[in-house]
C-alpha cells in the first residue's frame, strides 16, 4: 500500500440489511458485506436487480437502520446519529443522492429554482433572496443549463436536462459524498455520455467522492476507479476497475461480463456466454468471505480456494 | 432469394396535440425480408415505436396517417378495415412489448393468456389450445410448464415474464414479430438469454423480426440489417457490418462513439451535444444539423436525400454529396475501422458487401 493513502470517507463493516426479520418471508437483501470508499474516488457497485446494490446505497445514506454491522462516515458511526439533531443535519448536508428516474424524482409543482434551492433553505446556506438567486444561477451554469430556465417547471425539460437539475440539487449544499443510484439508466444513449462526462468534470472540480450504483457494466467501468460486484446480497469480487474487467477472477463476474452486449457484430458472433451456478455460494461447508488475491483485488471464496485464484491471477497477468 | 414480406413506403404520420401538430414520422420507407432481423435504432422521440405501432394498427386516436403505404405480402394494411386488422394482429403480425411487468394481465393465469390468441384466431378447441400453449411455454424455456400454466404473472421473475410475453406473441407462428425494446427492462444476463431465445425461435420458425432498441450492443448481436432513425426519419440503413464498421452518417458516428466499450480505457467519452429537435416545428434542413459538428451551410437549408454507399447501404447526409469536402470520422470510429481492417486481413470475415443480404 502506498504511504500517501487517501483517507477513508465511508467504511462499511459487516453490513447486514434484512427485511421482514423473523417472519417466514425474511429477505436478506444485504448479507454481511464490508468495503471502504476513499475520499476523491468513484466506487462502482454493480449487480443485477435484486442483488442488494440499491439497498446498500440506501443504508449508507441512512434511509434504513442496519440489521447488523456498522457504517462509518468520516469515522463516525452513522447509526449513532440522532434522527433530529444538528449532527443529522450535517450528515444530510455532506451526503447527497442522485436518483434513477429524472421524471419521478423532481416535484412537478415546484419551479426549478425552488427545487435546487430547497437544500439551501433547509441548511440556511443563503442569507438573502439575491444570494439565493445567484447561487441557483451558478449551479445551473455548473451543470450546463441556462439560468433563464430557473423559473420553469420540470415537465418543460427533457430527461437529460432533468437529470442535470437533479445533479444541481445534489451539489447545492456542497456535499462531500454523492450516491448516484442508476443515474443514467433512464436516459438515451447519446444523453448518457453527456451526463457521465458532466459528473466526471464536477468530481474533478469539487473533489467529490461518488458511489456509483448501476447495472450497466460498461458505463460503470468507464466512470469508476474501483468496482465491487454484488450478487444475492454479497460482494463477489472487488478491485481496481481495470483489474476486475480485464482480469475477472470470480465465476460470477466472468458470467456477468460475458453477458454484456458489445457494439461490435464480429465480437458478438464469436461471443461465448459463461453460465453461472450460484449453488456453490450456498454450500455452507466452508465459510466464504472476501480474500485478497492480489493487492487490492478481493474475491469471495473459501480459504482453501485462495491459492487457485492466486494462480489464475498470475496466469492472467502474464498473458 | 429472399422476398420482401413487408414494405413500408413514404410513411408520414402526424399527431395533433394541444401544442400543435407533431410530425412524428416524416417520410419513412423500408422493407423487411423473410426470415431476417431488421433493427430500428434511435432515441426516444425518433419515431421508431410509432412506425411499428402503425404496422400493428395500434396508433393513438390523435394520430393521422398523412401518406404512405404499409404492404404486408402486397396488401396495404393502411387500407384494411378494423376487422381485417384484427385478423392480422396476433396472427400474422405480433408484438413483444417493452415492459413484461405491465403487458401481462395480472388476473389471468398464464396458460389462459398464452392460449388466448389461439382461441381468438383459430378454430381450435380449448383443450387443444391449452396443449399448444404448454408446448410454446416449453419452447420459450419455462421450466415445468405444465404445472406453471395455472400460475399468475406475479409468481414469475422478470425474465420469465418476458418469456411468457414472447410465448404469447409466437403462439400463432406469426410471419412478422415486432419487438419493441424487449430487453430494456431486464438485467444483462437475462437480456442475453432472451436474445438467444429470439434467435433460436427465428431459426425454428423462420419469422421475420423488427427489433426496436436504443442499445447498439444488442443490435450488433441480433440484427441482419439496421436502420438508424432520427427525428422521424431514417438517416442511414445497411447491413449490420456496414452500419458498425463503415457508418457514414454523423449521427450514427455519434451514437457509436458515445457507447463505452469494455476495452475503451479512460478516453473521454464522446457525446452528442444538444438535444433532438422539436418535431412540432421541424427544422427546414437536416434535422441533425444543429448537433452535427460536420454540418455545412446546405445542412441548414435543405434535407439531404439518400446517397448510395453500396448496394445495401444508404445514408442521408450531405457529406456523401460528390461536391462535399472530405471528412474524417471521429477517432472512436476510426479505431473501429482499424479493428475491422485487421479482421478482414486475417480472413476472419467475409466482405460484408457480398454478404447474403442481396436485393
Amino acid at each position: 500500500m502506498t504511504p500517501t493513502q487517501p483517507s477513508k470517507i465511508v467504511q462499511v463493516k459487516h453490513l447486514k440489511q434484512y427485511f421482514n426479520v423473523g417472519k417466514p418471508n425474511e429477505v436478506k437483501a444485504v448479507d454481511d458485506i464490508s468495503f471502504d470508499i476513499y475520499a476523491g474516488e468513484t466506487f462502482g457497485l454493480v449487480g443485477e436487480s435484486g442483488s442488494g446494490k440499491s439497498t446498500t446505497g440506501r443504508s449508507i445514506i441512512r434511509l434504513y437502520n442496519p440489521t447488523g454491522g456498522q457504517i462509518l462516515f468520516q469515522d463516525q458511526d452513522i447509526s449513532k446519529i440522532k434522527s433530529h439533531g444538528p449532527e443529522m443535519l450535517k450528515f444530510r448536508r455532506e451526503t447527497q443522492m442522485i436518483f434513477q428516474d429524472p421524471y419521478a424524482s423532481l416535484d412537478p409543482r415546484m419551479k426549478v429554482k425552488d427545487i435546487i434551492a430547497e437544500g439551501l433553505d433547509i441548511h440556511h446556506l443563503v442569507n438573502s433572496a439575491e444570494q439565493r438567486e445567484q447561487r441557483v444561477n451558478d449551479l445551473l451554469k455548473e451543470v450546463g443549463l441556462n439560468p433563464d430556465h430557473a423559473t420553469r417547471y420540470p415537465h418543460e425539460f427533457s430527461g437529460g436536462q432533468r437529470q442535470r437539475i437533479g445533479i444541481a440539487r445534489a451539489l447545492a449544499v456542497d456535499p462531500k459524498f454523492i450516491i448516484a443510484d442508476e443515474p443514467i439508466s433512464a436516459l438515451d444513449v447519446s444523453i448518457q455520455a453527456q451526463v457521465v462526462n458532466l459528473m466526471k468534470d464536477i468530481q474533478r472540480r469539487k473533489n467529490l467522492t461518488y458511489l456509483f450504483i448501476a447495472h450497466d457494466l460498461s458505463m460503470v467501468k468507464y466512470i469508476s476507479d474501483r468496482i465491487a460486484v454484488m450478487h444475492q446480497g454479497r460482494l463477489m469480487e472487488m478491485g481496481p476497475a481495470d483489474e476486475v474487467y480485464n482480469h475477472p477472477l470470480h465465476p460470477y463476474t466472468k458470467s456477468l461480463l460475458s453477458a454484456v452486449p458489445m457494439p461490435d457484430p464480429e465480437l458478438e458472433r464469436k461471443r461465448q456466454r459463461l453460465p453461472y451456478d450460484a449453488s456453490i455460494e450456498n454450500n455452507h461447508e466452508h465459510e466464504r468471505q472476501l480474500h485478497e488475491i492480489t493487492p487490492g483485488h478481493f474475491v469471495f471464496s473459501t480459504e482453501a480456494e485462495v491459492p487457485q485464484y492466486q494462480d489464475a491471477a498470475e496466469a492472467q497477468a502474464i498473458s | 432469394m429472399s422476398q420482401n414480406i413487408l414494405e413500408v413506403k413514404n410513411l408520414k404520420i402526424n399527431f395533433s396535440t394541444f401544442a400543435g401538430t407533431v410530425q412524428a414520422i416524416r417520410n419513412v420507407s423500408f422493407d423487411l425480408r423473410k426470415g431476417e432481423t431488421l433493427a430500428i435504432v434511435g432515441e426516444s422521440g425518433s419515431g421508431k415505436s410509432v412506425t411499428t405501432r402503425s404496422i400493428m394498427g395500434l396508433l393513438a386516436s390523435n394520430a393521422q396517417i398523412k401518406s404512405g403505404e404499409i404492404k404486408f405480402k402486397g396488401q396495404d394494411l393502411l387500407k384494411e378495415s378494423a376487422k381485417e386488422m384484427d385478423h392480422h394482429r396476433g396472427n400474422d403480425i405480433s408484438m413483444i412489448f417493452q415492459d413484461p411487468m405491465t403487458s401481462l394481465d395480472p388476473t389471468m393465469t398464464i396458460g389462459k393468456q398464452v392460449a388466448e390468441p389461439l382461441l381468438i384466431h383459430g378454430k381450435i378447441s380449448k383443450e387443444n389450445a391449452l396443449k399448444r400453449a404448454q408446448e410454446v411455454l416449453e419452447l420459450v424455456g419455462i421450466p415445468n410448464a405444465r404445472a406453471r400454466m395455472k400460475d399468475y404473472p406475479h409468481q414469475f421473475s422478470g425474465g420469465q415474464r418476458q418469456r411468457i410475453v414472447i410465448a404469447i406473441a409466437i403462439v400463432n407462428y406469426p410471419e412478422i414479430l415486432i419487438a419493441d425494446e424487449p430487453t430494456t427492462a431486464l438485467d444483462v444476463t437475462v437480456q442475453a438469454q432472451i436474445i438467444d431465445l429470439m434467435r433460436e425461435l427465428q431459426e425454428k420458425l423462420e419469422t421475420s423480426i423488427i427489433f426496436i432498441t436504443h442499445d447498439l450492443g444488442v443490435v450488433a448481436g441480433i440484427a441482419d440489417r439496421v436502420a438508424v432513425m432520427y427525428a422521424g426519419k431514417i438517416v442511414e440503413y445497411g447491413t449490420v457490418d456496414e452500419i458498425f464498421y463503415e457508418p457514414r452518417h454523423p449521427y450514427t458516428w455519434g451514437l457509436l462513439s458515445s457507447m463505452p466499450t469494455l476495452d475503451i480505457g479512460s478516453h473521454k467519452l464522446a457525446s452528442i451535444p444538444g438535444t433532438p429537435p422539436d418535431l412540432l416545428d421541424p427544422p427546414q434542413g437536416d434535422a441533425f444539423a444543429a448537433r452535427n459538428p460536420y454540418a455545412m451551410n446546405i445542412d441548414f437549408q435543405a434535407q439531404p436525400p439518400f446517397f448510395q454507399v453500396s448496394e445495401t447501404h444508404y445514408a442521408a447526409t450531405w457529406l456523401l454529396h460528390p461536391d462535399a469536402p472530405h471528412v474524417d470520422p471521429p477517432a472512436a470510429i476510426q479505431r473501429r475501422f482499424a479493428e475491422y481492417q485487421k479482421l478482414l486481413q486475417a480472413g476472419q470475415v467475409e466482405n460484408p458487401i457480398e454478404g447474403s443480404l442481396n436485393e
